[in-house]
């Protein structure tokens, strides 16, 4: 069958794929599927990688140019704005399909280089400049010769792409595609074969754990909001992401915002609730407008809404836009910030479960934990089983950056080793110097060190190493970093965001901060008294950060002090220098660098003498300077007034 | 003030933060006056009100320069050098991060994370992203904002 117009097409993906459950045995019906999702073309079709990151890389600039190219060519092509696929180091990328032919893609297309490209590519020829990074098979089309696959690719080699299977292959704002490649068909199937208990069933025997860091079942959380009696509930899904160095659900919901409404759709029934929030930071402006045009999308088409395909099921979605605190990652906290007041935790019980959004009972589950829930109801238990570990079923999605040769969004199995995420997946480290650690997201505090490099990504086997896989931002550090440094920057990052409710957490962080800061900074007097006070300071930072940790209401004040603890575990000896020589190894704590003059090279300019604030410097025109350590505050001034390179740093 | 709140007809507790949002994003920040309109059509005292905005980090009480910096200080931009960069430039705008300077020209924001860990370290100017940059890179963009500004002058 053929679909002309766009109200043909929508009753076709209604009538014949979303309630017909025989969608799969037509040929006709794959084809004009494959049609619709842009997997065959009747016109050359271009998808430029915009999202956020892409943006960033200069995307826009590509896009208008290849706008304005194919204006001025009066070419019959389609273009698109993609979503990312989650190369981030290769940005901006774009991808060209041809008919008939696998789709291309090129990485780092600056604005300049558009013309070049699509004259070679448009006329069926390979550029030479620019070779393309990879294609992506696909047994119904033809083969580009000599061209590696996306699954060749090292960066993509690794990865097991669940979740983000259409990140950066679909139009992220078009439902069509979005149904022709299995979207909403869980969803549909759901409400008109399974009781909501059999779905929690179903979840709680795929054994998903939640992907916010917590990694609580998310089957029994929802059965015990369906168990609970009332008349009014509500599921939340937490898109707040404060992690700093995570953009990971912000990536996806990006790529492929209907996923994530279909996703609370089947939760929000699951529970028997009529109202699913999307709780998601006012920051992520593109991520938010993609999702409003989807949800506009879903709502023509009748999917949320009142009589859903006349099923009686009522679902309507709301999208949140959240004010900025991380604390709002917490439950809890979220579940106030939407009713409109300070969010700050509340202790449990009562769970949000039972007592959540107004005293109704709500679940909230994470961006990537409902990912999960769609792929889970059309493939089976079973399917969702056979991925990961024993213990920990699915896969995990990440941000991996800091120094590494190749960066971005990346999805891997559960039990993939830290090692082969570093060396193959992050093709090692960018610098010449060695590896030093992974930091696993803020909240955790963790890190993976040279020693337990080879541990798996996996809960139970991160418990075992006194970590914790957070919420999935990987940051990797080679020996350029100062984990002293770290641990002060974590800590200052948590007595900002402490909601203030809790004393120890307050008050806590603030002197934790207060004792690191002592060690990464030159003292005002270096007399004995502030010598004991650094000293004591770190003495008494395990008891501190004990109380912290066991009498803080939420996981963000118990989590607090875990940088910390964690540096006194791994990093000891850095921790001692900076206390005892006062000396930072990998030279990043400024205040602790000693600047001396090289008098060979000093030619007296004077230009230090004038600037040192602290007259520390000493000297007369034409002869060599000195600088009296005693006075020094080691702002660096003189090192930068320098021009003969006479200023050293010790 | 009246056709923010026609978009919100109910005048719930929930729709506070919603209308303090649209609010700032119309005229760039709150003011009192705002704060007090809201207060009478909600039926939630001010102070209460300053309570929740005060919470969280989006919302502002002043006006903003006509460049707008954000600097990135996520996990990967710190690492990368961004609280060295962070001196420099509140050296180079003589403000301070959070702050607008007395001639309305620069304020300088630190957000916790812009999302593109890979290009770090990153500032924001007025939506237009600086990536990899360095001290000298982050000189040369003021100073060039500077003498764009003394030309239209």
């Amino acid at each position: 069958m053929s679909v002309e117009t766009m109200q043909d097409t929508r009753q076709f993906l209604t009538n014949k794929v979303l309630l017909d459950p025989r969608r799969d045995e037509d040929a006709g019906i794959r084809k004009s599927l494959s049609y619709i999702a842009g997997e065959r073309v009747h016109n050359p079709m271009i998808y430029v990688g915009m999202g956020t990151c892409g943006r960033i890389a200069g995307a826009e600039r590509t896009f208008h140019a290849i706008k304005e190219y194919l204006e001025d060519q009066d070419a019959n092509v389609t273009l698109v704005e993609g979503g990312c696929v989650g190369l981030c180091k290769e940005e901006p990328i774009v991808d060209i399909q041809l008919p008939g032919k696998a789709r291309l893609s090129f990485g780092r297309v600056s604005h300049d280089q558009v013309q070049s490209l699509l004259d070679d590519i448009l006329n069926d020829n390979l550029p030479d400049a620019k070779p393309p990074q990879w294609q992506y098979p696909n047994p119904i089309l033809q083969k580009w010769e000599g061209i590696s696959t996306l699954q060749e690719h090292p960066f993509f080699s690794g990865q097991q792409r669940l979740l983000m299977e259409h990140c950066g292959v679909i139009d992220p704002v078009s439902i069509d595609s979005y149904i022709a490649k299995g979207g909403y068909w869980a969803f549909i199937d759901t409400i008109s074969s399974n009781t909501p208990a059999q779905v929690c069933g179903i979840i709680t025997e795929s054994g998903l754990s939640g992907r916010g860091g917590g990694g609580y079942p998310a089957g029994k959380k929802w059965l015990a909001a369906l168990e609970a009696v009332s008349d009014n509930k509500y599921m939340v899904c937490n898109a707040v992401e404060s992690d700093p160095g995570s953009y990971m659900n912000r990536a996806i919901i990006e790529s492929n915002p209907h996923r994530l409404i279909e996703a609370a759709l089947i939760a929000s029934y699951a529970i028997g609730a009529s109202k699913a929030f999307i709780f998601i930071r006012e920051e992520f402006s593109l991520a938010i407008a993609r999702l409003e045009e989807a949800l506009k999308q879903a709502r023509d088409y009748g999917i949320t809404g009142h009589h859903i395909f006349d099923s009686g099921v009522n679902i309507e979605v709301v999208i949140k836009k959240g004010a900025r605190a991380f604390v709002c990652g917490e439950e809890t906290a979220l579940n106030n910030s939407i009713e409109g007041k300070r969010a700050m935790p509340t202790s449990k019980p009562p769970y949000p479960a039972e007592q959540g959004l107004w005293q109704h009972p709500t679940i909230v589950n994470n961006v990537e934990t409902l990912y999960n829930v769609p792929l889970i109801m059309k493939n089976g238990v079973e399917w969702f089983r056979t991925t990961g570990t024993e213990k920990s079923n699915g896969t995990k999605v990440f941000t991996l950056s800091g120094r590494l040769q190749n960066y971005g969004t990346v999805e891997v199995p559960m039990g993939t080793s830290f090692r082969d995420i570093v060396y193959d997946i992050g093709g090692g480290l960018k610098s010449k110097q060695d590896f030093k650690a992974i930091v696993l997201g803020i909240n955790t505090g963790s890190y993976i060190t040279k020693e337990t490099l080879d541990t798996r990504v996996d809960f139970e086997e991160l418990k075992n190493i006194g970590g914790a896989l957070g919420s999935g931002a990987f940051v990797v550090l080679d020996t350029g970093v100062c984990m002293v440094d770290l641990a002060r920057f974590f800590t200052a990052f948590f007595k900002k965001e402490s909601c203030g409710k809790c004393i120890p957490c307050r008050e806590g962080t603030a002197r934790m901060l207060e004792i690191m800061e002592n060690a990464t900074r030159r003292p005002s007097e270096n007399n004995s008294f502030q010598t004991l006070e650094r000293f004591k300071g770190v003495m008494q930072l395990k008891s501190l950060a004990g109380v912290i940790s066991e009498t803080s209401l939420c996981s963000l004040g118990k989590s607090s002090p875990n940088a910390i603890l964690n540096t006194l575990k791994h990093f000891k000896q850095e921790f001692d220098a900076h206390i005892f020589e006062r000396k930072c190894s990998a030279n990043i704590c400024t205040d602790l660098r000693i600047y001396f003059i090289d008098v060979d090279a000093c030619t007296g300019c004077t230009a230090c003498f004038k600037k040192c604030p602290v007259d520390a410097i000493i000297g007369s025109p034409r002869y060599p300077h000195y600088i009296v350590q005693d006075k020094c505050i080691g702002c660096g001034t003189c090192f930068d007034v320098c021009k003969f390179n006479a200023v050293l740093i010790k | 003030m009246e056709h923010i709140f026609t978009h919100f007809p109910n005048g719930k507790r929930e729709d506070l933060i919603p209308i303090l949002q649209v609010i700032q994003d119309e005229k760039g920040f709150l003011s009192e006056e705002t704060i007090d309109a809201v207060g009478k059509y909600l039926r939630i005292s001010t102070n209460k009100i300053y309570g929740v905005a005060t919470f969280y980090d989006n919302f502002r009480f002043g006006p903003v320069g006509r460049y707008h910096f954000r600097l990135c200080q996520g996990t990967a931009c710190h690492v990368a050098g961004a609280s060295t960069l962070q001196k420099e430039l509140e050296k180079l705008l003589k403000v301070h991060a959070g702050e607008t300077d007395k001639s309305g020209l620069f304020s300088l924001e630190v957000a916790s994370c812009l999302g593109a860990c890979g290009l770090a370290p990153l500032v924001e100017v007025n939506d237009e992203f600086y990536t990899n940059i360095t001290l000298e890179s982050l000189k040369e963009l003021v100073r060039m904002i500077r003498e764009k500004e003394n030309e239209t002058l």
